[in-house]
């Protein structure tokens, strides 16, 4: 798995065993690099090709921002700073087994379940994030068929209200009827998708 | 789908095999192995270059590529970094059979990372195929490239699938439609983890949303020469972009270049985000060129003999570090964009930018280079593409 053990190789020319550890701090982020003595001494080539952008680099613990977010998880996920958010120490993914303890150390997620299972001590961490907690994108047809339908549903309403309001009443009936088929195949079509 | 398992291996061991006798004879044989190597390297200098290094496509003098990265995974599968090798083992299988089922897929080569060696994993990441992740600590790591190279999938990175699409220029629209496309004749064979309110969902809360990053990458020397960028970039950041050298962040950004790329993914829609990025890129440009025309009129024999001297050193050096190649190669092309040399086209310097790397140097070698090694293959490397460029 990830993270590796026994020796490690040099991160440049990946061959032989690293000898030479350096700590690399820009703008307050600390980055560490492990190298041969050949790749530290040549430092014309030293470019160091496997980082990557520290939002991306969650994986493998040695980025800077999965302690960021462990901050944001630990300590002020409910605007409280210092305090671990009450009652989620026992919190725990049934599918995968990640705790929130342990969502804390590693920064990512250990499966869809734990969207669930953490749900509503993710939001804040998403709007600072994202400075917004939902998605407007792209729906997949099939995985987010409910969601299409109730996409549809939603523009429909408006429409039909706005239909009421210039007291077009026979466009509004049709629009209601269209919104109802559409509501019977949500409820029918439960668990289907 | 075509399974590639490896890059053909070193086959310099057969060279010289005949036993004729004679000196003549043995001249011949000697003869024909370089020329044998030779066609070799050339074999594996066409498998590095892709369509996005030859330099075309809109606003090419100054975007070099448009990239899209959509992170998808599979419903009710364990992600990447908690899964067990026998989880990622099921999600590879996955993928091969959606591969194999679907006839959009049938353009596609399958790259298994354990089965490839190290070089030519190191070759991939800077061509900028898969992660350094995917590459070297994802036992079931593999991917999915097309053809054209321009659409892949990585599977078992971060997240399970990781559509990419690369277009040469800027085409961040174009790369939007064929990635999602794509997108959609994945989710025809695969269930997604899919969430009404938070959409994709990804191992990582950053990706969560669309799963889109979307980035293009700049060639931006007028503005780092007259020393404007400092105060550009941080304005880029300011909106919400992150900004990176050519091989991520932490590199120090080497010969202009450099990467802009939305964060937010989140409670935005794929056009805004689109929209968004592709407007601030279109400010870079218009400020690149600008300053370019200044720089022009103003200090016309400086910038030539800038870019002659760059080619020159080039041309003729013998050893050259790579921070140092990358530099001239941007000083050359800036002449060249702006008209001032004529001796070799804008276009391949992207395929420069990438052949001259450490991985596929060593590729093209056909061996591990140490760095004295590596700066004079570079130089030698540089050189070959060179000739070849001006005829």
């Amino acid at each position: 798995m990830y993270g590796g053990c026994g020796a490690v190789l040099c991160q440049n020319c990946e061959s032989k065993e690293s000898t030479v550890h350096v700590t690399k701090i820009v703008n307050g982020q600390k980055t560490e690099f492990y190298l041969c003595e050949e790749c530290a001494a040549g430092r014309s080539d030293l470019e160091f090709p496997d980082l990557e952008l520290p939002l991306k680099g969650i994986i493998g613990g040695k980025m800077p921002l999965h302690q960021f977010f462990s901050g944001l998880l630990g300590k002020g996920a409910l605007g409280d700073p210092g305090v671990v958010p009450r009652g989620t120490a026992e919190l725990q993914c049934p599918a995968c087994g990640l705790s929130y303890a342990q969502l804390g150390q590693i920064g990512c997620f250990g499966c869809d379940r734990c969207y669930e299972v953490f749900g509503d001590h993710l939001l804040p961490l998403l709007r600072r994030l994202h400075g917004n907690q939902k998605h407007i994108g792209k729906i997949p047809a099939r995985a987010g068929s409910h969601a299409k339908i109730k996409k549809e549903i939603e523009g429909l309403r408006q429409e039909l209200q706005k239909k009421v309001r210039e007291e077009d009443f026979e466009e509004a009936v049709r629009l209601r009827d269209i919104i109802r088929g559409l509501e019977g195949r949500l409820s029918g079509g439960e668990g289907g998708d | 789908m075509t399974e590639k398992g490896k890059p053909a291996p070193d086959n310099g061991k057969q060279k010289g095999g005949e036993e004729n006798p004679g000196k003549i004879e043995e001249a011949h044989v000697w003869e024909k192995a370089a020329a044998m190597e030779e066609q070799e390297e050339q074999k594996r200098r066409s498998e590095i270059l892709s369509k996005w290094m030859e330099g075309t496509g809109p606003e090419a003098d100054v975007i070099i590529s448009s990239r899209i990265r959509l992170a998808r995974n599979l419903k009710g599968l364990t992600f990447t970094r908690l899964a067990s090798e026998e989880q990622q083992k099921e999600v590879l299988q996955l993928a091969r059979e959606a591969f194999r089922k679907h006839e959009e897929f049938s353009r596609f080569q399958l790259y298994e990372m354990a089965s490839l060696p190290l070089v030519f994993r190191q070759v991939l990441i800077e061509k900028h195929l898969v992660s350094p992740l995917l590459a070297r600590e994802s036992p079931y790591g593999a991917l999915f490239l097309e053809d054209g190279e321009a659409l892949s999938i990585m599977v078992n990175e971060e997240d399970h699938l990781r559509i990419q699409c690369l277009l040469p220029g800027l085409q961040l629209k174009k790369c939007w439609e064929m990635a999602s496309r794509l997108d959609d004749c994945l989710e025809e064979m695969v269930g997604y983890a899919f969430d009404e309110e938070l959409g994709f969902l990804t191992a990582c809360p950053t990706n969560v949303g669309t799963g889109l990053r979307v980035s293009v990458m700049l060639h931006l020397p007028a503005l780092s020469i007259t020393r404007q960028l400092s105060w550009i970039l941080s304005a880029v950041n300011q909106v919400g972009l992150a900004v990176r050298g050519l091989y991520g962040e932490g590199t120090e950004i080497v010969g202009s270049i450099f990467q802009i790329s939305n964060q937010i993914t989140l409670g935005q829609s794929e056009e805004e985000i689109l929209e968004n990025l592709h407007g601030i890129t279109a400010q870079l440009i218009a400020q690149e060129r600008q300053m370019r025309e200044k720089l022009l009129s103003k200090n016309r024999e400086k910038l030539a003999d800038r870019a002659g001297r760059a080619y020159g050193t080039l041309k003729h050096c013998r050893l050259i570090g790579s921070q140092e190649a990358m530099q001239l190669l941007s000083d050359l092309r800036l002449g060249v964009d702006l008209g001032l040399l004529n001796e070799v086209s804008g276009g391949i310097l992207n395929g420069l930018l990438v052949i001259s790397r450490p991985g596929c140097l060593q590729y093209l070698k056909g061996r591990q280079l140490d760095s004295h090694e590596r700066d004079l293959e570079r130089a030698r490397q540089i050189q070959k593409y060179l000739a070849f460029g001006a005829s």
